[in-house]
């Protein structure tokens, strides 16, 4: 699964960029989340408030409840700002 | 073409030229220009402001989030034509960032289609302003007053 990060959440966290293997429990982009925020102190600072960070699969806006499967694109990033 | 997302400058004279050239059911052509507002203007004495911009966006999503709007903006008005441009990359102040323009047989379509795409993209559409002036640089946060001006549209 390729998860991107960007903006003010990339930076937090640290890198663009990562190719991961969840678990097979993980199966909702809540659960994703989740075990994301377990993989280092900086995931977990970055995306501790649900309302500072939005979900992306397959460049669709997803929910909480969206299934996440292991070819999937997942980006998590911090409410838009352009225009 | 509906839909541009790049880092180069547009000329909004042209662009609104081109949207009604050749089709005379256009009775109506609405357009917006976003500018970057200095955020750090020049100290006094001193000619030149500090402010620079960057547009961070995420390829891909960029396109297809505005693509998604425009077709809805399509179904809700009776459009004849339809533009987005935004840019991202390095902005300094009184550069643009986007244009829209739309253009119908009347004029309230194209008003409302237009507002509409502007309070849509600025929630929607994977874009994110970074601001620095020469010791501090920070992202701009998101305006719950954007939310509730795109969520008038809402049905």
């Amino acid at each position: 699964m390729r998860i991107l990060y960007f903006a003010a959440l990339r930076e937090r966290v640290g890198v663009a960029e990562e190719t991961l293997t969840p678990p097979s429990e993980i199966r909702t982009v809540a659960d994703l989340v989740t075990w994301l925020r377990g993989r280092s102190d900086l995931h977990a600072a970055a995306l501790a408030d649900p309302a500072m960070v939005r979900v992306a699969v397959n460049q669709d806006y997803a929910t909480p409840d969206q299934p996440v499967a292991p070819g999937d694109e997942v980006a998590l990033f911090p409410p838009v700002t352009g225009g | 073409m509906t839909v541009r997302v790049q880092r180069e400058d547009f000329e909004p004279g042209a662009e609104i030229d081109r949207i009604a050239a050749g089709n005379t059911q256009i009775g109506a052509v609405v357009s917006f220009t976003g500018l970057v507002r200095d955020f750090a203007p020049p100290a006094a004495g001193s000619e030149a402001g500090t402010a620079r911009m960057t547009l961070e966006h995420y390829p891909g999503m960029t396109e297809r989030q505005l693509e998604a709007i425009v077709a809805e903006a399509r179904q809700r008005w009776p459009l004849e034509a339809c533009l987005v441009i935004h840019r991202h990359g390095p902005l300094a102040p009184g550069d643009r960032i986007v244009l829209v323009v739309t253009a119908s047989p009347h004029r309230q379509a194209a008003f409302e289609a237009a507002a509409f795409l502007v309070d849509w993209l600025k929630t929607r559409a994977p874009f994110w302003k970074l601001e620095e002036d020469g010791t501090t640089r920070r992202w701009v946060e998101a305006k719950t007053s954007d939310d509730d001006a795109a969520a008038r549209w809402d049905r």
